[in-house]
């Protein structure tokens, strides 16, 4: 018997699929095409809204300008420079300390000891506290009470750090976490200590991971409003800050401010600088993403 | 000058041959080598264990070990899986510290000096006794930072290129990555990457080198040139070798230490050393039935 050409009548004959089952399988797929399909929509609603509203009012203007009562020619110059400086601020204390909590929980803290658990147990959670909760801490111990710093920039940023510090230290465990084993060991074969292992091995080869964490940590940041219209953030800036004492605005709590005035114009204004925070966010999304491919590691 | 911890390749080949009697485990303090330590007497004889467990938490992995390995010899630790050669293998440069719940008692004396004193830095224990690993692992940098980076670690900064020349040059990888020596280490085929392991653990200018079945990830050519390599290089270094392959513990190794895992009442699978002896009596004449039944492939 040719092994190319077996006997026809000894193949095997699969029974057919039963008509329960290709019916089920095909409502599923219809269902999870329904639900891409409304997350879709409400994106494109959204976008168009912004895009239609304030693409007219969208130009220069909007970072060269101060804000004014007149809103045509209002801008949101000290807004976009608030920002800068507060994300300057949060991103100065975030990150090292960050990445210092990291690199303590994953090289050198006991992994079998209850305590360790509990402090990475207790991050998960901070990661998902409501903002406004950060920024009613910023009021009660930083604003105002012991530390009493005021609405400024310096205050702005460590609240904002403390509210992503959690993901900063998440996201750089994880990238510690993905340096193979054997590298520790091959390092500390040749007599390293755990220091130098940490810092000439395990760290340079999570860098990638670790900013792309920093950048969406910080585009979590570069977002928020509540917390910093808590602490009592002014809305109307007509100058740009000039020190971490400064009084300062940011994006989101201009466009708050805008969006809640009657005239038309203003509502044009919050929608142009939406799509100014839009684009910086993607700008650093592309950039987590650039970083992540470019410097991705196969071991 | 460079620095006395990491003296220069050449200078320390030469010095090698004297048998260098100052050992220095432990940061600091100066520590002559124990002469009235019993076997370690012997200058020809590196380690010597005695009554050697490893307990990982609560269950015993290896027990009872007694063992000396002489120097310049190539030595072959063969059993069947999970007897333990591994963790013993990782007993004399104290990577068992490294694992959790890992306990080595005993003694291990290195040159007289018990590696498990009080008084030595594991650290330092690690930069006298090099360690190649089952799979390949150069670290992703280049070829040169691979080779530079345990003298670097030792604070070696001046003499660096000659220090990878010559690592690569006894790793007989020298001709082949010559041109391209900022090309990274992950660029290499296997068998390359694991002799850039072999050389980068010659940078340090060990005293013994410690290889855990060097060969078990590589081809047969690549696995040949290894084996080419460790026979060269026992002239200068003293090579402990885990292996799972008889043949190759038959082509290379001087002495054949077989181990196997004993199950105890308890229900435990201990590992045992059965016999050590020169690697052709184990292979012609083994004294215990066991060693018998494994090399001749009735179990294993």
């Amino acid at each position: 018997m040719s092994l190319l050409a077996p006997d026809v009548d000894s193949v095997v004959r699969l029974p057919q699929q039963s008509v329960r089952r290709r019916v089920s399988d095909r409502a599923f797929l219809i269902v999870l095409v329904i639900s891409f399909g409304l997350a879709l929509a409400g994106l494109v609603a959204l976008l168009w809204y912004v895009f239609d509203t304030g693409l007219p009012a969208f130009g220069p203007r909007l970072w060269r300008r101060f804000p004014s009562l007149n809103p045509a020619i209002s801008g949101a110059r000290s807004a976009v420079f608030g920002t800068l400086w507060v994300l300057a601020v949060t991103a100065s204390l975030a990150v090292p300390i960050g990445i210092g909590a990291a690199v303590y929980l994953e090289e050198f803290a006991p992994a079998d000891k209850w305590y360790t658990r509990w402090i990475a147990l207790n991050i998960q959670n901070l990661a998902g506290v409501p903002s406004i909760v950060y920024g009613i801490f910023g009021l009660a111990f930083i604003a105002r009470g012991p530390i009493d710093l005021g609405p400024v920039v310096l205050t702005g940023g460590i609240i904002l750090a403390l509210l992503v510090l959690p993901i900063v230290i998440i996201a750089s465990r994880e990238a510690i976490r993905a340096v193979p084993e054997s590298i520790r060991h091959g390092s500390f074969a040749l007599g390293a200590t755990r220091l130098q292992t940490v810092r000439r091995q395990v760290l340079p080869a999570a860098v990638p991971g670790i900013a792309t964490g920093v950048i969406l940590a910080l585009s979590r940041a570069i977002g928020e409003a509540a917390p910093l219209i808590m602490i009592g953030a002014f809305t109307y800036v007509p100058f740009n800050p000039t020190g971490l004492d400064s009084k300062f605005t940011v994006l989101p709590i201009q466009i708050f401010d805008w969006i809640g005035r009657p005239q038309e114009g203003f509502t044009q204004l919050a929608a142009a600088a939406c799509i100014l925070l839009l684009a910086i966010l993607l700008a650093m999304n592309a950039i987590a993403i650039w970083l992540r491919n470019r410097y991705q590691q196969r071991w | 000058m460079v620095n006395r911890e990491t003296p220069d390749l050449m200078e320390a080949d030469a010095t090698r041959s004297l048998r260098t009697p100052v050992i220095v485990l432990t940061r600091g303090v100066e520590t002559e080598a124990l002469s009235n330590v019993g076997e370690a007497d012997d200058p020809q004889t590196v380690f010597s264990v005695r009554g050697l467990d490893v307990h990982y938490g609560p269950t015993i992995a290896v027990a009872g070990i007694d063992l000396d390995i002489p120097a310049r010899q190539i030595t072959a630790l063969i059993g069947p899986s999970g007897c333990g050669k591994s963790t013993f293998l990782r007993c004399f440069n104290r990577t068992n510290d490294l694992i959790p719940g890992a306990k080595v008692s005993g003694s291990v004396l290195y040159h007289g000096l018990d590696l498990y004193g009080p008084q030595i830095d594991p650290v330092e224990v690690r930069r006298r006794i090099g360690m190649v690993f089952q799979k390949p692992n150069p670290f992703p940098k280049s070829i040169y930072d691979n080779v530079a980076f345990g003298p670097r670690v030792n604070g070696q900064r001046k003499g660096l290129d000659e220090v990878v020349e010559h690592a690569l040059t006894r790793a007989a990888l020298w001709d082949e990555v010559k041109d391209k020596l900022k090309k990274s280490g992950l660029a290499l085929s296997g068998g390359q990457q694991q002799r850039l392991c072999i050389a980068r653990a010659l940078a340090v200018n060990p005293d013994v080198v410690l290889m855990d079945e060097p060969c078990s990830a590589l081809d047969p050519i690549a696995t040949s040139r290894i084996e080419d390599l460790m026979v060269e290089l026992k002239r200068d270094y003293t090579i402990v070798i885990v292996t799972h392959n008889m043949q190759q513990a038959a082509r290379v190794s001087d002495g054949t230490a077989f181990f196997t895992a004993e199950v105890r009442d308890s229900g435990d699978r201990v590992g045992v050393l059965v016999e050590y002896d020169q690697t052709e009596t184990i292979f012609t004449a083994p004294s215990d039935s066991r060693t018998e039944g494994y090399i001749t492939g009735r179990f294993g």
